[in-house]
């Protein structure tokens, strides 16, 4: 176990130095929740508290999955990604560490929005223990999400293409603009099947300390199920496509 | 087996029983049973197409077998994977290390990932830059490297974790003459040291040099398996008279197989090469033939069989066809 999470960890920080800690992926890191935030506060100066926990989990969101889908597309198409399945690794191992590092990427730029949000508009975190673990659940949640959208694709457009397929909607069925409580009970169902609801629920809770649908530990509970589900799926079809017997 | 050789050696360090794989209506790999002795130069030889690839990507575990069986280094490529890779150093066809790394990085990232101890990472790392003449290029980035760096670095990159079993797909392929040369060199020096090498390719002359045994593949079969010198044997009792003509012209290739004596008749480059077992004694009449087609000869002489004549022979596929290189696959952005 400790020898697979060391080598999941150096996939990770291979991917974070290889790819993410490049100057125009931290710019566009950085500019995402910058944008994001000073579109809302121009809007609205007064409501930017009400939308920050919306902001931060689609700061995540975006980030996260970009993040991962690109890198694993990008190696497929290399034949780089090869040169994990052919090294003996577990294709688990192999997941979890591109996962890890997509993951370190979005909690960073998650972090960087908060940091934004207290220090620049003075918002107050009520709940920090469970602020902490849900952006730390996000972020793998969605890097998970990023990892089952890279296995369908071949070419890195494809997973661009395919994760705004499941992003935008995203957007406005998880709660990040209006309760998802307000939506008709059809868009509701869709809504609470998506893990961005339970991340926005819960950082929400953490944040504001009102306005959940759900108790935070909850929502952190269903997000850690989500984890769960979206690595076992991406796991299964990428055995299944790559024909590994790991 | 076409050829009758049933190749198995149970002491061997890779061993293949009944191998295959089909991709849709291709049979790219027939029921292939092999073995490869410790410290050997094993080499499979055959045309683009033939299964090579195939082969070594379900003996790497990369591709599942659809029947048969593969131990590598005592373990069940199926059933132990990552037990069976941990022995293996493989160099893929196409030079697929991390563009954005340097040579240094990419080198201590495949310790990492092969279990090499922390403590030898940067020393090992150092003792193969060296050894591949990189040394001096060590911060470099891999993206940056000409191909036949590249491909040092590659065969560096396998050798990390100092496997006992090499895996080369094509290694010299898409290489210049000087740099091919070189990488022959390294391969020789690896047997030296006792690591037992695998490797593909579709040159005829690579195997001769390089090889203890080759193994001819064609359509997904092994034909025969042998030592080069034992393949020539089986071929020293044809005569090989080689004619340049001028005009060079494929119909040739069946006006001449049509003559007494003629067996085969091949065109190397802008040669025309006759195989058969007597003949000297159709020389005039192959003369004569050239002659009311209206073939000027440049120059003929008699050859000694070479791997490719027993090549040409055995498998009834023309060298020309193993001329052919294949693309080479370039890297994306990055």
């Amino acid at each position: 176990m400790g020898k697979n999470l060391k080598k999941a960890y150096y996939i990770a920080r291979k991917d974070l130095k290889a790819y993410y800690l490049k100057p125009p992926l931290i710019s566009w890191g950085l500019m995402l929740p910058i944008v994001f935030i000073l579109a809302f506060y121009l809007k609205n100066p007064q409501g930017i508290s009400e939308v920050s926990p919306g902001l931060v989990g689609m700061t995540m969101l975006f980030s996260t999955t970009s993040m991962a889908a690109i890198v694993i597309s990008f190696e497929k198409r290399i034949d780089a990604l090869e040169r994990l399945l052919m090294a003996p690794i577990h294709l688990r191992t192999i997941l979890f560490g591109k996962g890890l590092g997509a993951a370190a990427f979005g909690f960073v730029m998650g972090l960087f929005a908060l940091v934004l949000m207290v220090f620049v508009f003075g918002l107050r975190i009520s709940y920090p223990f469970s602020l902490f673990v849900s952006l730390i659940l996000s972020c793998f949640a969605f890097a998970f999400l990023g990892i089952l959208i890279s296995v369908g694709v071949k070419e890195v457009f494809e997973a661009m293409t395919l994760s705004n397929f499941f992003r935008f909607p995203m957007i406005f069925l998880c709660g990040v603009f209006f309760p998802i409580l307000s939506m008709p009970v059809a868009l509701q169902v869709i809504g609470f099947c998506l893990p961005l609801t339970y991340s926005v629920d819960a950082l929400r809770q953490s944040l504001l300390s009102h306005g959940g649908v759900l108790h935070r530990w909850v929502d952190i509970l269903i997000l850690a199920g989500f984890c769960v589900m979206l690595f076992e799926i991406a796991l299964a079809i990428f055995r299944k496509r790559t024909q590994e017997s790991n | 087996m076409c050829g009758g050789v049933r190749d198995m050696d149970k002491n061997g360090i890779i061993q293949v029983q009944g191998l295959s794989k089909r991709f849709g209506d291709i049979q790219a790999v027939d029921r292939l049973d092999f073995s490869v002795k410790e410290g050997e130069i094993f080499g499979f030889l055959g045309p683009n197409g033939a299964g090579k690839t195939t082969t070594i990507r379900m003996l790497v575990g990369l591709l599942r077998p659809d029947s048969g069986s593969a131990f590598v280094n005592g373990h069940d490529v199926l059933k132990e994977p990552v037990r069976a890779k941990e022995s293996v150093g493989v160099v893929p066809e196409s030079s697929n290390l991390y563009g954005e790394l340097s040579a240094m990085e990419n080198l201590i990232y495949m310790g990492q990932l092969y279990g090499l101890p922390k403590k030898e990472w940067r020393g090992r790392s150092e003792e193969l830059l060296r050894e591949f003449n990189l040394l001096d290029r060590q911060d470099g980035k891999f993206q940056g490297f000409s191909r036949g760096m590249k491909r040092r670095l590659t065969i560096a990159a396998a050798l990390v974790h100092r496997p006992r079993i090499l895996f080369l797909d094509e290694p010299t392929t898409g290489l210049d003459v000087m740099s091919a040369r070189g990488l022959r060199g390294v391969v020789k020096k690896l047997k030296e040291k006792g690591v037992t090498v695998f490797l593909t390719t579709h040159l005829i002359q690579e195997a001769e040099d390089l090889c203890d045994r080759v193994a001819i593949i064609v359509k997904g079969k092994i034909r025969v398996t042998d030592t080069p010198e034992a393949l020539k044997e089986r071929v020293k009792e044809t005569e090989v008279l080689e004619i340049r003509p001028k005009p060079v012209s494929q119909g040739l290739l069946s006006k001449m197989e049509s003559l007494t004596g003629v067996e085969k008749a091949a065109l190397v480059e802008d040669k025309l090469r006759l195989y058969g077992k007597s003949l000297h004694g159709s020389v005039c009449q192959i003369l004569n033939q050239l002659n009311a087609e209206g073939v000027s000869i440049l120059s003929i002489q008699t050859l000694t069989p070479t791997l490719e004549d027993a090549f040409v022979k055995l498998t009834g596929v023309d060298a020309e066809v193993m001329r052919v290189d294949k693309p080479v696959k370039m890297g994306g952005p990055g």
